[in-house]
């Protein structure tokens, strides 16, 4: 008996709004349907009214996880356009930045990926471990999610000494539980029962359906921007790419975990190695009329900023490719002809970040099922009659 | 006097007040157990420690609106609850915890009681799935017929391994089980691998991780409890935490020599003993992944059942060499 079971928009498994409709032979998927657009938020168009430096802090907010990769690929690009160079320590900093940042993303993945698996002390111990690289990261910019420490042409704090010892203890200690993770992760034999062989998706598969990030690497594939496009100061680095070929969730589990202790690998070459000098360079107001596009490895996955500049003080167009996108379509893949009780573990696999992804809404009529296109205005003439008594009120003139 | 113990046997211990009382309890120490292990504090704010927490949450489900689905069998749906809190409860009064005058008689005591106990422990598992099967909900039905698969992997080695010390005991009688390993305590050692699998089953019968698939939150919302609210999804969660007490109280029984010693000693007996065994479900539920249910049922016939009948050999042999 065929039927289908809707997973979301609202599900405990999904901690944004998405839609997948698995079409299920008893407990064996056949096909899935994603469905988008629960969560548009228009911040493209919104980037178009705001100058350069206003908009560091909006692509900051296209994610809460990796809000440093889109702002760090901004500012890369618009660097470009403007034609500068931010000084090396600066440079550094950022990238210290963006490395503790793959760290406390790869462990809320690993928690949020134990949590689906069934295996919530796991999930508690991640989470516990890291609020560590929270506090270093609050301890260098000042806030936890959000760390606005980009500017254009360098960042906005240094580092000093106190700074550094701290961040060298830290690190210590996170590499100490990252090890027991990783062992965890890949002898714990419920755990690793659940996760070997779930979501395959073969190497062929992952190229040709263009997938990004860990997910691609568990498959066998060897991309990673840092590596084949070394950005900044990446070409100087010692640090491993990692790679599985089980193609599996318990693939991406190891090649996350891994990738963390690589990760530690650089914050430690950055601080044993920080240059003295300026933190940034006072950048122009204006852009001369041109485009670029900017590449950076974010935590998902390879992250792509087009950004277009008309010789004002703001962009012309910028057009965000977030990680998550590109993995959509290798899920589906992934999901059929596996179990419902592996999901929400698979759909995870891919660190899902939706609301970073949505870039259109559809409307489509609940009980017809027909989809249309209004335009803006007409939504609100349709929002003013339906509240009509609201709108006038907000425009009655002052009486004094 | 006979007839005021009877009320007492029924009403307040090991009747209704007791197991409500003593369950509750047991889920706070589960709970906090399970959090300690994880590094986190479980309940603090309801009472001292928040030992009143699951009572304050089992008032609160009862206050809250009951919402019947309109497509549910509703009157299957609204009994269910209630017999199956019933059913538990008339499995309670099963255990040997009260002796009276010394004899080593309980209340309802006779020959083949442990049968009627593993058989009312059964019962709340169908009573599951008939209450996911008559709300209709996809989640539910998904859950409902997880519950059943589950059971077709743990029913047969959990009465494999339950009974084995029955045979070596030579007796279907709980309170002469209980005695024979009170007089022969060493006896109690040949039975640690029956224990170990008989652990495993009850922890798959009251499903929790790694056992917990029928109402695996992540993946089919509430699973067998989705559409259940306010006061029934109350009655449902005192059912799981008295099934739990007695199936630890019955494993105390069996394997661990009962509960001796009149009414106050027989007590901290009976306390200690489930305590223990339940510090032992915690510690499973803390230390693994939930499982998925084909793995389930492969694990249980693949290493669960070969090792009861490994259980029910080493009673044979135990029996026919020594006794």
């Amino acid at each position: 008996m065929k039927f289908q079971i809707p997973i979301g928009p609202q599900h405990p498994a999904l901690k944004e709004p998405i839609s997948l409709r698995m079409t299920v032979e008893g407990e064996v998927i056949r096909d899935a349907d994603i469905r988008l657009g629960y969560n548009h938020r228009g911040v493209e168009k919104l980037a178009e009214q705001k100058n350069w430096i206003q908009n560091i802090y909006l692509m900051e907010r296209i994610c809460g996880i990796c809000s440093h990769s889109h702002s760090t690929c901004y500012v890369q690009g618009v660097e470009k356009l403007m034609e500068i160079e931010p000084p090396r320590r600066g440079i550094f900093i950022r990238y210290l930045v963006s490395e503790l940042e793959r760290v406390h993303s790869h462990l809320l993945w690993l928690g949020v990926a134990a949590h689906e698996a069934g295996f919530d002390s796991f999930f508690m111990y991640t989470w516990r471990d890291r609020e560590v690289v929270m506090d270093l990261l609050e301890m260098i910019s000042g806030n936890r999610v959000h760390y606005a420490i980009n500017t254009i042409g360098g960042v906005r704090r240094d580092l000093d000494e106190g700074q550094i010892k701290k961040i060298r203890d830290g690190i210590k200690i996170l590499r100490e539980r990252s090890e027991f993770y990783l062992k965890i992760g890949s002898t714990e034999p419920t755990f690793v029962g659940r996760l070997a062989g779930v979501g395959y998706l073969s190497k062929a598969d992952a190229i040709a359906l263009c997938a990004v990030g860990p997910t691609t690497r568990a498959s066998g594939v060897a991309i990673d921007v840092r590596k084949d496009d070394p950005h900044a100061f990446y070409d100087e680095v010692p640090f491993d790419l990692i790679t599985a070929d089980t193609c599996d969730v318990l693939g991406r589990t190891v090649v996350r975990i891994k990738e963390v202790l690589e990760s530690y690998k650089i914050c430690e070459y950055i601080v044993d190695n920080l240059p003295a000098g300026d933190i940034a360079v006072k950048a122009p107001k204006k852009a001369k009329p041109n485009e670029v596009v900017s590449r950076y490895e974010a935590p998902r996955g390879e992250n792509i900023h087009y950004i277009k500049a008309n010789g004002t003080d703001k962009p012309e167009r910028v057009k965000v490719r977030a990680p998550t996108l590109g993995n959509y379509a290798a899920t589906v893949v992934m999901l059929r002809n596996g179990f419902i009780a592996d999901i929400p573990l698979i759909f995870a696999a891919i660190d899902p970040c939706i609301c970073c992804a949505e870039r259109v809404v559809e409307l489509v009529d609940a009980r017809s099922g027909e989809e249309s296109v209004v335009r803006f205005s007409d939504l609100r003439a349709l929002a003013a009659k339906r509240r009509p008594v609201r709108s006038v009120k907000g425009n009655v003139p002052w009486p004094l | 006097m006979a007839a005021l113990k009877t009320v007492l046997y029924l009403l307040v211990y090991p009747g209704l007040i007791f197991l409500f009382v003593y369950s509750t309890f047991a889920e706070w120490f589960d709970r906090k157990v399970y959090a300690r292990l994880q590094n986190r504090m479980g309940p603090t704010h309801t009472g001292r420690f928040g030992l009143l927490q699951p009572i304050a949450d089992f008032v609160k489900l009862l206050s809250k609106e009951d919402v019947v689905p309109d497509r549910a069998d509703k009157t299957l749906f609204s009994v269910l609850p209630v017999v199956g809190l019933a059913v538990v409860i008339t499995a309670g009064l099963l255990l040997p915890v009260w002796y009276f005058e010394g004899s080593a008689t309980a209340m309802v005591s006779f020959s083949g009681d442990i049968i009627i106990l593993l058989y009312l422990l059964s019962l709340p598992t169908l009573i599951l799935f008939l209450a996911a099967w008559s709300s209709t909900n996809l989640f539910s039905t998904i859950g409902g017929t997880r519950v059943l698969t589950m059971l077709f992997g743990y029913e047969v080695p959990l009465f494999m391994s339950v009974l084995s010390p029955a045979i070596l005991a030579n007796s279907w009688r709980l309170s002469e089980i209980a005695l024979f390993y009170q007089h022969r305590p060493l006896l109690i050692l040949p039975n640690l691998l029956g224990f170990v699998v008989a652990l495993i089953c009850v922890q798959a019968k009251l499903e929790r991780t790694p056992f917990d698939i029928p109402h695996a939150e992540t993946e089919i919302v509430g699973g067998t409890f989705t559409e259940y609210s306010g006061k029934k999804l109350g009655f449902f969660r005192l059912m799981t935490d008295i099934e739990m007490v007695v199936s630890s109280g019955l494993l105390a029984t069996v394997f661990l020599g009962g509960f001796p010693g009149g009414l106050w000693l027989g007590l901290l007996q009976f306390v200690g003993k489930t305590l223990f065994i339940i510090f032992l479900l915690s510690a499973m539920r803390a230390m693994t992944s939930r499982i998925r249910v084909d793995q389930v049922v492969h694990f249980a016939w693949r290493w669960l059942a070969p090792l009861a009948v490994l259980q029910l050999l080493i009673v044979i042999l135990i029996k026919g060499l020594l006794l």
